[in-house]
């Protein structure tokens, strides 16, 4: 293809990509270096009936108009980094020196924002995704085996979980899971406790949060296995059994080995989203018990004042951590390009 | 079935079934639960008495006279006016897959074609994109939106959601178009037509399978954003999903719980009507290759 042709067939993708995508990466990243202009201060001599005395007041034309004039703020290098809703460098240090031990230093690691946030969102990605691989191994092969007339039936259901919004069904798995709801009812039951409530403990928060990424994550695996599974090469499965191998090492020496590199698409793909957890701790109303980068920066631009810098920092870590989990990805991507 | 290898024995058909079973248990009945439930009154969806009032609306029955009530939806689309977000959500949903498809095609067609190294460096920094969690993006947006008076417009939601729909949908598409022979517009072009023409008269006519499975995943993902629209939207423009959030945060006096679990089952429904018309085509976009939506 010319060159000429191809900048033109590519040309409003690339102005969309820039603009939308490159741009705010770069604002963001100049956005961290700066902080919100502090309230301009005046000294108002304030006579009264008793005397005059010295009043300190803001004033809000002159803040207007310095916020107007640089919409940015002043410049702060890395203080925002460095501040207790970021990297904390400070409190780790101080909480360092005095814990006693590894756990005890843990723990206070756990009451940072920033640390707090990291602590659940790395928790959640290496608990979910291997969970989500072998819950979506296992259908795959039962799908396998099962009658021809149950497929159709069995992949309609087995996509809702995916496919509905996720904020919507972490809903319903809230609210099924209310103390008031027909889970937790099961679940107060079960444990004999009347009292026990899902929003009220953070360890069964953490764990519904994790159910319900397996849940909302697992179709995907299976659909990818099934898929893989049709092509497996049914002359080996039959040598191997002439040769004698059970059902189970059938399994493990000719169906694994077949789907491994779809185990390793699927894990990259599930890292890269399981790292971005965001809308069922909003559904769940979690913040108190587990919170993520992602929802850290929601919560950052919600509510009446934008903290525009500090989400801008968080999302630069955020990105930081996302290279980091990429980079195996792009590796490989360049060598199969190299590879043609 | 016919292979000797394939064919199972009694107990481990069993074993499979009843665990695909208890998954499909796990994977339909919320849904099931909840539509059921959205037909009650506050205190049977929630009921502190017996559980099983959900299933047999005791209060329901007690409060409205029928085992069934229609209030939660009165109240989520008449009162709450649930009914302007479903528009904003159809106006959004609609240009979005327009306008992706329309620059993605292009986009896609050029990189499948082009044998230059740029092109592969293209679709690399897009797999990059395709990477960045988009509520990171919008700390980006806000503070230019602002100063010029973007912010809150659904047409600015459009545009951010077809960019960051971008890099998906170029890969996935150019999967699809490296799927179709080269001999075909390059035939076309001897026969004098230029590359232009060639897309034209020949590649369109046959991209439409392709098409229209990359047109599923930027539906979805419209359909399904969060972290975009409720950043970026003023409170009269909301979508559903966004609307349905606010709900949470502002109706907890009695009764209004149910008027989020009728949103809820309003905003599922035609994802599910969407999965069992479209189930072949989410099917092969899903095992497309490195590509997800």
């Amino acid at each position: 293809m010319k060159h000429s042709s191809f900048f033109w067939f590519v040309l409003p993708s690339t102005l969309l990509m820039l603009a939308f995508i490159a741009f705010p990466i770069v604002s963001v990243v100049s956005q961290s270096f700066y902080t919100a202009h502090e309230q301009v201060v005046v000294q108002v001599k304030n006579c009264g009936p008793f005397g005059c005395s010295m009043e300190t007041s803001v004033d809000q034309e002159a803040t207007a108009a310095l916020r107007e004039a640089e919409p940015l703020g002043k410049f702060a290098g890395l203080d925002i980094y460095k501040d207790r809703n970021h990297l904390a460098f400070g409190e780790v240090a101080a909480a360092w020196v005095n814990s006693d031990g590894l756990p005890d230093f843990g723990r206070s690691l756990m009451n940072l924002p920033f640390y707090k946030a990291m602590g659940f969102t790395l928790t959640y990605t290496a608990v979910v995704t291997p969970l989500t691989i072998l819950l979506g191994f296992f259908v795959a092969i039962a799908v396998n085996s099962v009658a021809k007339a149950l497929k159709g039936p069995t992949i309609f259901f087995s996509l809702l979980p995916m496919i509905v919004t996720p904020l919507v069904g972490s809903l319903i798995l809230f609210w099924m899971v209310d103390a008031r709801g027909i889970l937790g009812t099961g679940l107060q039951w079960l444990t004999d406790d009347p009292n026990l409530s899902v929003k009220a403990s953070t360890g069964l928060m953490w764990i519904m949060l994790m159910v319900y990424g397996v849940w909302h994550a697992a179709p995907f695996a299976f659909v990818v296995f099934y898929a893989g599974l049709q092509t497996v090469n049914t002359d080996t499965l039959e040598s191997a059994m002439v040769d004698g191998a059970t059902r189970w090492e059938r399994i493990r020496f000719v169906v694994v080995p077949h789907l491994l590199p779809l185990v390793t698409f699927v894990a990259l793909i599930q890292l890269m989203d399981n790292f971005r957890v965001f809308e069922p701790i909003v559904s769940f109303q979690a913040s108190a018990h587990a919170t993520s980068l992602s929802y850290a920066i929601y919560n950052d631009l919600g509510g009446e004042t934008r903290l525009l810098s500090s989400a801008a920092a968080t999302s630069v870590l955020t990105i930081i951590g996302i290279a980091i989990l990429l980079s195996p990805v792009l590796v490989r991507t360049w060598r199969d390009f190299d590879r043609k | 079935m016919s292979s000797k290898a394939t064919r199972q024995p009694p107990t481990i058909r069993i074993m499979a079934t009843s665990f695909l079973v208890i998954w499909l248990l796990v994977a339909a009945f919320p849904f099931l639960w909840t539509l059921w439930g959205s037909f009650k009154v506050e205190g049977d969806f929630f009921s502190k008495a017996n559980w099983a009032n959900a299933l047999f609306g005791t209060l329901t029955q007690a409060e409205t006279g029928g085992s069934f009530t229609g209030a939660g939806y009165e109240g989520a689309w008449v009162q709450e006016e649930f009914w302007r977000a479903a528009l904003n959500t159809t106006i959004v949903c609609v240009f979005v897959v327009t306008v992706s498809l329309t620059c993605g095609t292009l986009g896609g067609y050029a990189l499948a074609r082009s044998t230059h190294r740029y092109a592969f460096w293209f679709l690399l920094f897009a797999l990059m994109f395709r990477a960045m969690p988009p509520i990171t993006l919008v700390s980006g947006y806000l503070l230019p939106f602002f100063e010029w008076n973007l912010w809150g417009h659904l047409y600015t939601t459009v545009i951010v959601l077809v960019a960051i729909n971008q890099p998906f949908t170029l890969w996935m598409l150019h999967s699809f178009f490296k799927n179709i022979p080269k001999d075909l517009d390059e035939s076309a072009m001897v026969d004098g037509c230029t590359r232009f023409q060639a897309f034209r008269h020949v590649i369109i006519p046959v991209m439409w399978p392709g098409v229209i499975t990359t047109g599923l995943f930027s539906f979805l993902l419209a359909y399904n954003d969060f972290a975009v629209t409720t950043m970026l939207l003023s409170k009269e423009n909301q979508t559903m999903i966004p609307k349905i959030a606010s709900f949470l945060g502002t109706t907890q006096t009695k009764g209004n719980v149910m008027f989020a679990v009728s949103a809820v089952v309003s905003a599922t429904a035609p994802l599910f009507v969407m999965v069992m018309f479209f189930q072949r085509q989410i099917v092969s976009g899903l095992t497309a290759g490195a590509v997800k939506g």
